[in-house]
């Protein structure tokens, strides 16, 4: 398929998207819609990293967290439109991201993921420290009824899903691009052997920057409208290794050699969460994905695409 | 005698307290075949690896066209023109045979001539280099399907994609059998007699000596012997060193 | 008066440091030696800490005396957690990474079930000893701090002299650096690693009574001692015991001053911080070359 009709082909997908709840008239589903999206931008920022480079990053919760966090510090200043925020939180992040890049250029693997841990706990501490941002008692935010466009007013939820279903999009996009592009095949060349890749004049590390960089922006970007969805932000819950484990476990579920791993694992775990939450506990469900993220690394180390792929390939050869 | 393409003056290694390499001089001319050959841990794999960049040499230089490399990363040492084979073929095993010739190319050979290879340039470099290695018919294959003979070539044919002035060979036949040495041998010379020179670190004496037009000896990191294949082999040095005496 | 409140620093951070070297001397074992990055590590810590909770609340028994009684219920688990990391990983040739990837989700799954049974609330034990104090001076040495450093330390020696003084010991020494060595002395390379990584488990029932003695313990606590773990092993030079107890005691100094100067809520970013500077500048850690 051709960039250009993937791309129109997806906004047509994401503008149904938007307007079939409306048809509903279901607020509820704009709520459960907007976790699943952001799980899909969550994944598929960290499979730009963790599965097109093979570095495994622990500390998602954080990059997320400090969107969240650049969102909440404007907002105390003074209120600023969405599309600001969101530029901003991804500036933040992927400057947090470049700075962790920097600090673990030589480390490989195991260390690697857990250096990414350890700045998770360092972020976390920091923003539990300062106050203006609420320290660890959070901030609140009021955020609008709803918001006028074009004369015509928009309920903030619808607002918000909006906002999050064009991330949603716009990090696909960026995903399946890198794939086919020169930097794709730069990535997985660190993914499969990096001293092979610097022989074939693969400039590595400047790539594990942009990789870091990267992914670390689009977690940002999917944190800042975060406060206003949630309306009470603190440390805890926006720091919550829930965010890590979905981060992880969803392209882990869906495969993560291309975009559309991360998109089914997070279009699946989510909506289960998202029902497991509502029909039986929130606890229950955090462990169905910490059990399925175990299961599936044991028995489908390639995810779900990576078995439809090895199934397919067997097919051919019969 | 011409300027030559590689020199190493008082080059040294050490890891630790053990010294790798030691004061290694020499020099390689355009368009020579030259045998680099040593006991198990002589270092010469730690050689190659501070030609090409991956290890930092604590003295002495490498000089590639009068050029000195000191402080060049390995990526940048392969975009002047150093390739590399790999001891055990480390092939990018989640890309096609194909695609692993793609990475040199789009990294390499366009960063070199500052413009960009169409997709179609792409696919008619892969395939012209996989014809000249007799892999054409793997394109689509992985790695993971290759045997270990067409492993080995497709090693050189990705070193061959960054289009190199000067190829390193580490071990590009060990354990393979009769006619596939002869195989690999054959790819070796019709690549030099394209104009590359080539460095070839081997264990099987017979291809060292129909392939060098010289050869180095290297023992516990000091070069011992540097001259015509059949004066070497004649060194009483060399000779105790491999009889371990 | 800075004198007295930075030596007692000093004194709090060394037994915190003794503390800290029950809680990574397993890590140094899975890690260290054998390779294994069982980031899983702490949340057995934690399950040792609510098994002694269990235990201390019901039938009111001395919760280390619990921790030793469960040493062999540890040792089994760590075996089986071992037999299922071989087959699914180290015998397929997976990276690392699917097998870090299985260890974030024991992790992740043990503290949800912990919390689902016994919710975020602190739970603690209690003992003769939590309470008291003995001071020489202006020095305060709290029972509860000083009695798992003792232990702990006890603890190091005798698995230090086990793995340089018996076979087994040594075999699990050189089971990373030659496994083709081990097989010509005829000892598995499989069981040796299964015994190592089931004794590094087994230390996790100590550590965790002990975490429960010093502070009120609740399921997430066992994240900050990820940090705080790889940061020692790292420190210590990989896989070297003498190296872990130089790290745990550095650390739990430097901790404990960052607390005293600036504020406990300061504490884990020192810790995290420590562990990303270490692995930045000086991966080999403080003894390495």
């Amino acid at each position: 398929m051709r960039q250009s009709t993937f791309i129109l082909g997806a906004v047509v997908l994401a503008i149904a998207l938007f307007f079939a709840p409306r048809v509903l008239e279901n607020d509820y589903i704009f709520f459960a819609g907007y976790v699943v999206l952001q799980y899909i931008v969550l994944a598929t920022a960290w499979n730009i990293l963790g599965g097109y480079c093979g570095y495994v990053n622990f500390g998602s919760a954080a990059f997320f967290a400090l969107g969240a966090y650049t969102a909440v510090a404007i907002h105390k200043f003074s209120p600023m439109p969405m599309p600001l925020l969101i530029v901003a939180g991804g500036i933040i992040s992927g400057l947090v991201g470049l700075g962790m890049g920097y600090l673990t250029l030589r480390l490989r693997g195991v260390f690697f993921a857990i250096a990414s841990l350890a700045m998770a706990v360092v972020m976390q501490t920091l923003v539990i420290n300062w106050d203006y941002v609420g320290g660890s008692r959070g901030a609140y935010i009021i955020r609008p009824q709803q918001v006028e466009i074009f004369s015509y007013q928009l309920p903030y939820i619808q607002y918000l899903f909006a906002w999050m279903l064009f991330l949603a999009v716009a990090s696909l996009v960026i995903a399946r691009t890198i794939e086919r592009s020169k930097l794709g095949y730069g990535f997985a060349t660190i993914r499969d052997d990096e001293q092979a890749a610097e022989a074939c004049g693969v400039p590595t590390l400047r790539l594990k920057l942009i990789a870091t960089t990267m992914s670390g922006a689009l977690m940002g970007m999917a944190g800042a409208p975060f406060p206003y969805y949630i309306g009470y932000l603190e440390p805890a819950s926006a720091f919550s290794l829930t965010y890590a484990v979905n981060s992880i476990a969803m392209p882990m579920i869906g495969g993560t050699t291309s975009w559309v791993g991360p998109l089914i694992g997070a279009v699946l775990l989510g909506t289960v969460q998202q029902v497991a939450t509502v029909t039986i506990s929130s606890a229950v469900n955090l462990l169905l994905v910490g059990i399925l993220l175990v299961v599936f690394v044991i028995i489908a180390p390639n995810g779900i695409m990576g078995a439809v792929q090895a199934w397919q390939r067997k097919r051919r050869k019969a | 005698m011409t300027a030559p393409l590689l020199e190493i003056q008082g080059l040294g290694k050490r890891f630790g307290g053990f010294v790798a390499l030691d004061n290694i001089n020499l020099s390689v001319a355009p368009q020579e075949r030259v045998g680099l050959i040593g006991p198990n841990g002589s270092g010469k794999s730690t050689l190659v690896n501070c030609i090409c960049g991956t290890l930092r040499n604590e003295t002495g230089t490498v000089r590639f066209e009068g050029k000195a490399m000191d402080g060049l990363l390995a990526h940048e040492r392969t975009r002047l023109g150093m390739a590399r084979s790999f001891q055990l073929p480390r092939p990018f095993k989640t890309l096609t045979v194909a695609e692993n010739l793609r990475v040199p190319l789009l990294y390499t050979v366009d960063a070199r001539s500052g413009s960009k290879l169409s997709q179609r340039e792409l696919d008619e470099r892969c395939m012209e280099l996989l014809a000249l290695v007799g892999l054409a018919d793997k394109a689509w294959q992985y790695p993971g399907d290759l045997t270990q003979v067409e492993m080995r070539k497709l090693e050189l044919a990705r070193a061959m994609a960054a289009e190199p002035k000067l190829l390193i060979a580490d071990e590009s036949m060990a354990g393979l059998s009769h006619s596939e040495v002869d195989d690999i041998l054959a790819l070796l010379v019709r690549l030099n007699e394209r104009g590359i020179t080539i460095i070839m670190i081997e264990h099987i004496m017979r291809a060292v000596m129909t392939f060098s037009q010289r050869v180095i000896v290297l023992v516990s990191g000091k070069k011992i012997a540097d001259g015509l294949p059949e004066d070497v082999i004649r060194d009483p040095e060399v000779v105790g060193a491999y009889l371990g005496q | 008066m800075t004198m007295d409140l930075f030596v007692n620093a000093i004194i709090a951070g060394i037994l915190l440091g003794g503390f800290y070297v029950a809680v990574t001397v397993g890590i140094s074992i899975a890690f260290g030696i054998l390779d294994i990055a069982n980031i899983a590590h702490p949340a057995f810590i934690i399950l040792g800490s609510y098994i002694a909770y269990i235990v201390n609340s019901r039938f009111g028994v001395d919760p280390v005396l619990v921790a030793v009684l469960m040493l062999p219920v540890f040792y089994g688990l760590g075996a089986l957690v071992y037999e299922v990391y071989y087959h699914a990983f180290e015998r397929r040739g997976q990276d690392a990474l699917a097998g870090l990837s299985f260890f974030f989700g024991l992790l992740f799954i043990t503290e949800v079930a912990l919390i689902l049974v016994f919710g975020v609330d602190y739970r603690y034990v209690e003992a003769s000893y939590i309470g008291p104090t003995i001071r020489f001076g202006f020095v305060d040495l709290p029972l509860r701090m000083l009695i798992p450093c003792v232990i702990s330390l006890l603890l190091i020696v005798g698995l230090q002299l086990y793995l340089s003084r018996t076979f087994i010991g040594r075999a699990i020494m050189a089971v990373s650096q030659d496994q083709q060595a081990l097989r010509l002395l005829a000892a598995d390379p499989v069981r040796i690693k299964r015994v190592a990584f089931a004794i590094s488990i087994a230390t996790t029932a100590l550590a965790g009574a002990f975490l429960i003695i010093i502070q009120p313990v609740e399921p997430s606590v066992g994240r900050e001692y990820i940090g705080r773990v790889f940061a020692i092993c790292v420190l210590g030079g990989l896989g070297s015991l003498p190296g872990t107890v130089i790290g745990a005691m550095l650390l739990g100094i430097v901790e404990s001053l960052t607390a005293t100067f600036y504020g406990p809520s300061w504490a884990p970013a020192v810790a995290f911080g420590f562990l990303l500077l270490t692995l930045a500048f000086r991966p080999a850690g403080i003894l390495g070359r």
